[in-house]
């Protein structure tokens, strides 16, 4: 065996030294050896994740596509760039969680909540790597179940728990689904490669049936309706740093992987019609139930949740079609995407934890009290409504234009009065900060360096991804179809 | 670097110095500099055009410049500017210096106000430069969004409603809009969104189908006719104008409304000239509508600012109105109205705005006699009142005489007939401000508490006293900017041509 094929995994190998280091060092730090107390520290995990991205987003440009290990494992420039998007965007959870792992219930659990959460990161890393339908299932799990530890992590709180059963029954539900779905895609075309599976596949019945099966099932990942009953409980119920990386992380990588298996291994004539047909009318009902929803939350969180499902439909408008534009869109929706929510759940994380209020009335003259928190959420909150010039415009511009540029007129045309209603609930929350006035307001408060970062971070995506032009051009030097 | 850009850098610099301005006198400062600025500039800008084509330089679009953004999509960033943008830059910027002014003693939050302000007028000059059809749109939406926030927290009245309504009617047309854009572009070759490109079939660009254009020009028209107050979409306007504080007003009857027309006649017409002949009938139909209904309505209410936002239904609609009728002296007369319209209306809303600071009624029913409480005001009302209904040597009356000129030129009688229809509309503004300056300026005055008012402060009359300087400047000598204007619509209507509608009935 040729054991220079490890270098081609050098992400998910640096990914796994992280991992290890941390694990080792929360042997030791954990807890403090005079107290027997807890010890919480950020800052360790942040500073090796961050290095690890560098590190890996730096070679990128002079990469090839390679694949190793006989297929199983295939690599592109592009899938760096979407890691990377991942890393940053787990990134700004650590550095969010601070506030939330310093409680002292937390304190003692605060090694397991990187580990899991990088763990889950690992399996998104496989599953984007994937060349074998196997491979691609052992990464999604490695990415669902930690997760489920993850939703219930207050598990004294009665929703967490709650919320964490509901989500590990779901997720296993839909792994049996894509399962079935990938022995029946076996059955038609006898082979689990990616590589192979296009020139072997015999088009008919069973390989249309295999292919639902495995869209249902990553549908139940990327929550899209009429898949997406568990979201809002679930989302509801973790602890809001959880609900901020299933939202964006877990849901993007989910959401590029769709599109990199549609891609290429349902290119083919009629399975691609099928494929196609039914994204439609996915897409469709996702944006507009979702949308209807969202309207009438009062819980902050649901309403989130609501928010990010219409997000997913969104999301993944530019596959339709299979293009090379729909594959940059996607991934620079992602990353627009990340750098909105992820603010949006900041600013909620850290009122949640100062003031332990999270319905959308409690939010009433949030501006009076604390005017930069709420100038924060109203930029994310513009940002994912699309306006300009921040950077959610852009994104959804170009999302539109390439499934525009595939044809699908009508599909571009609904999204977009969608997008009006989406508008709406948006600035329902605006409305509450700005123009009502309450007798209890959340109060004054200062919110902790990490958060502040974090925030700093969002902020910095949400004004200059969209402006300026060359993230968008860069993403679109690696793509492919 | 282009000079053009500084009508975007400007506004850019204002938003910084207000973000990092401490107290009331140091945003007052940054503002007046600023917009200051951006009236120099834009007047310096209309001289040095004037001379430049004086002096033959002939090319539609002068002092162009492009820098690739997106290059994947083709989306440049490129500014220039003909006849047209350069009068309507001119506009903007004379609004939002009297804007200013007119919001000086606002209270509370001045800097958060200002802030959004500026942002919006930013959109509205961005809109003015840019000939790439993503960077238009881009400032479209920047200008639409401040409204809620000016409306909603400043505002008065029905204030939530009225913000809520406007923004999501402004947002739903643009989301035609959007779908539009799309057409246009991918119709055309999608290898340039470069406006006068698309339309001169350069850079790549090739005609559009006519079925395509079919589609994709009612859309167009649409998305930007519900800026411009097209009939049946224009009933955000009366509410957003009636509720939202007074420069907001000024700027968005004054300015933002004019995006649409300004809008319509570049992109939707320019770019689909087949499709403009063909199905121009029936928007001519509903503006047509537009203008006698919202004179009409405008009799019957009792608000001031519901008066006057009606009176602007009624007055946009006359703009989109004329650039359907596709002709030189109608155009011209179109972008004429634009100007007049955006002067008196924001000198309207400016007054209006004083006097409901002093007596915290606008209902007609509750004030008379202020002529003697407050002179200033109700004189400046009274030339307000006489350029709206165009009396000859006010800006009202150069606009709509060559409107109704160009208009009757068309030598069939569906034309003619929709003409003389809209021609009543001035009869019936007549009718509405007479009665209005009658009722509420003369007779004497009945409520005790307004005798004690004062008239107006230096501020305000700063801001008055240019926009009826301006008014009458465009009703004296209009002739400068009629060449200017004209130029500028010539190519335009040239390109569109003259066809005769295969399917209107009425011809």
């Amino acid at each position: 065996m040729d054991y220079s094929q490890f270098l081609y995994m050098h992400e998910e190998l640096s990914l796994l030294l992280v991992i290890t280091i941390l694990f080792v060092a929360d042997l030791i730090m954990c807890p403090d050896k005079k107290s027997g107390r807890g010890v919480y520290n950020t800052c360790l995990p942040v500073v090796l994740l961050t290095l690890h991205t560098v590190l890996n987003l730096l070679p990128c440009a002079g990469d090839t596509a390679t694949s190793a290990f006989g297929g199983m494992y295939q690599h592109t420039p592009m899938m760096t760039i979407v890691k990377s998007v991942l890393n940053v965007g787990t990134l700004v959870v650590f550095l969010m969680a601070h506030d939330w792992l310093r409680r002292e219930e937390n304190k003692v659990k605060q090694g397991e909540f990187y580990l899991l959460t990088l763990f889950t990161l690992l399996g998104m890393y496989f599953m984007i790597s994937a060349g074998h339908f196997l491979m691609f299932f052992i990464g999604l799990e490695l990415a669902s179940i930690p997760l489920a530890g993850l939703v219930a992590f207050d598990k004294l709180r009665y929703e967490s728990a709650e919320a964490g059963a509901k989500f590990i029954l779901l997720a296993l539900f839909s792994s049996a689904l894509l399962l079935y779905g990938v022995s029946l895609l076996y059955g038609a075309a006898g082979t689990l490669y990616f590589d192979e599976f296009f020139s072997q596949l015999r088009p008919g019945l069973l390989s249309v049936l295999g292919m639902t099966f495995f869209v249902t099932g990553m549908g139940f990942k990327i929550s899209l309706v009429p898949f997406h009953l568990w979201t809002a409980d679930t989302y509801q119920g973790a602890p809001t740093v959880v609900t901020g990386y299933l939202s964006v992380v877990s849901k993007g990588a989910a959401a590029f992987v769709l599109l990199t298996v549609l891609y290429k291994v349902f290119a083919l004539t009629p399975l691609f019609e099928a494929w196609n047909h039914g994204l439609f009318w996915i897409i469709i009902l996702t944006i507009t139930v979702a949308n209807l929803f969202a309207i009438r939350q009062k819980n902050l969180k649901r309403f989130m949740a609501f928010s990010a499902i219409s997000q997913a439909g969104y999301v993944i408008l530019p596959v339709m079609g299979g293009t090379a534009q729909g594959m940059t869109a996607l991934v620079y929706y992602l990353l627009v995407y990340m750098a909105a929510n992820l603010g949006a759940f900041a600013v909620i994380n850290v009122v949640e934890q100062r003031s332990g209020k999270i319905n959308i009335d409690d939010y009433d003259g949030l501006y009076r009290t604390n005017p930069k928190l709420a100038f924060l959420m109203t930029l994310c909150l513009f940002s994912l409504a699309g306006i300009p010039p921040f950077a959610g415009f852009f994104s959804k511009f170009f999302g539109f234009m390439a499934a525009f540029n595939a044809g699908e007129h009508l599909l571009v045309f609904i999204a977009l009065v969608n997008t009006v209603i989406s508008l709406y609930y948006y600035l329902l929350i605006v409305k509450a900060m700005y123009i009502k006035t309450s007798d209890s307001p959340i109060a004054t408060f200062k919110s902790d360096g990490y958060t502040r970062v974090a925030l700093a971070v969002c902020l910095l995506g949400v004004v200059l991804l969209g402006i300026v032009g060359t993230v968008y051009n860069y993403i679109d030097t690696f793509s492919y179809a | 670097m282009n000079f053009l850009s500084l009508f975007v850098l400007i506004p850019l610099l204002m938003l910084l110095g207000l973000w990092l301005a401490r107290g009331l006198k140091g945003v007052r400062t940054v503002m007046v500099i600023g917009s200051s600025a951006l009236l120099l500039l834009a007047a310096w800008l209309t001289v040095t055009f004037l001379s430049d084509r004086a002096a033959g330089l002939d090319a539609e679009m002068l002092y162009t410049a492009s820098f690739t953004w997106f290059e994947p999509l083709h989306i440049k960033y490129s500014v220039g500017v003909d006849g047209i943008s350069v009068a309507m830059l001119l506009l903007s910027s004379i609004i939002v210096f009297t804007g200013t002014f007119a919001s000086w003693q606002l209270k509370p939050l001045t800097k958060e106000y200002f802030l959004w302000f500026t942002l919006l007028s930013l959109g509205v000059f961005g809109f003015f430069i840019s000939v790439d059809m993503f960077m238009m749109f881009m400032f479209y939406e920047i200008a639409l969004i401040p409204m809620y926030l000016l409306i909603g927290v400043w505002g008065s009245g029905k204030k939530e409603y009225a913000a809520m309504k406007l923004t999501l009617m402004l947002m739903g047309g643009s989301a035609f809009l959007m779908c539009g854009i799309f057409g246009i572009f991918y119709g055309a070759g999608g290898q340039t969104m470069n406006v006068v490109d698309i339309a001169n079939h350069t850079g790549g660009a090739h005609p559009i189908d006519f079925a395509q254009q079919c589609i994709w020009f009612p859309l167009t028209f649409i998305g930007f006719g519900v800026l411009g107050a097209l009939f049946p979409f224009h009933t955000w306007s009366p509410d957003g104008h009636a509720s939202a504080p007074t420069a907001v007003s000024m700027l968005h009857a004054g300015v933002l409304m004019k995006l649409g027309g300004y809008g319509c006649f570049r992109i939707a017409m320019y770019l689909m000239p087949e499709a403009t002949n063909e199905l121009g009938w029936i928007f001519l139909i509903l503006t047509g509508i537009s203008v006698v209904y919202g004179a009409f309505s405008a009799c019957v209410q009792t608000d001031l600012k519901y008066i006057n936002a009606y009176s602007s239904v009624s007055h946009c609609g006359l703009v989109l109105f004329a650039i359907l009728m596709v002709n030189q002296t109608a155009a011209t007369g179109a972008v004429l109205q634009m100007l007049s319209h955006g002067l008196m209306t924001a000198l309207f809303f400016a007054l209006i705005g004083m006097i409901y600071g002093r007596t915290h009624t606008r209902d007609i029913r509750e004030l008379n006699g202020l002529m003697r409480i407050m002179p200033f005001l109700s004189v400046c009302y009274v030339i307000a009142g006489l350029a709206n209904l165009g009396l000859p040597g006010l800006s009202g009356f150069v606009a709509e005489m060559t409107i109704f000129v160009g208009s009757f030129q068309n030598a069939d009688t569906f034309h003619r007939v929709l003409t003389i229809a809209a021609c009543t509309s001035i009869v019936i503004t007549a009718v509405y401000i007479l009665r209005l300056v009658g009722k509420i300026l003369y007779g004497t005055c009945t409520n005790e508490h307004h005798l004690k008012l004062t008239d107006a402060t230096w501020d305000e009359r700063l801001s008055v006293i240019c926009l009826i300087v301006a008014v009458a400047g465009l009703g004296l000598a209009p002739l400068w900017v009629s060449n200017m204007v004209s130029g500028g619509v010539a190519p335009i209507i040239e390109h569109i041509g003259h066809g005769v509608s295969s399917c209107n009935p009425f011809i």
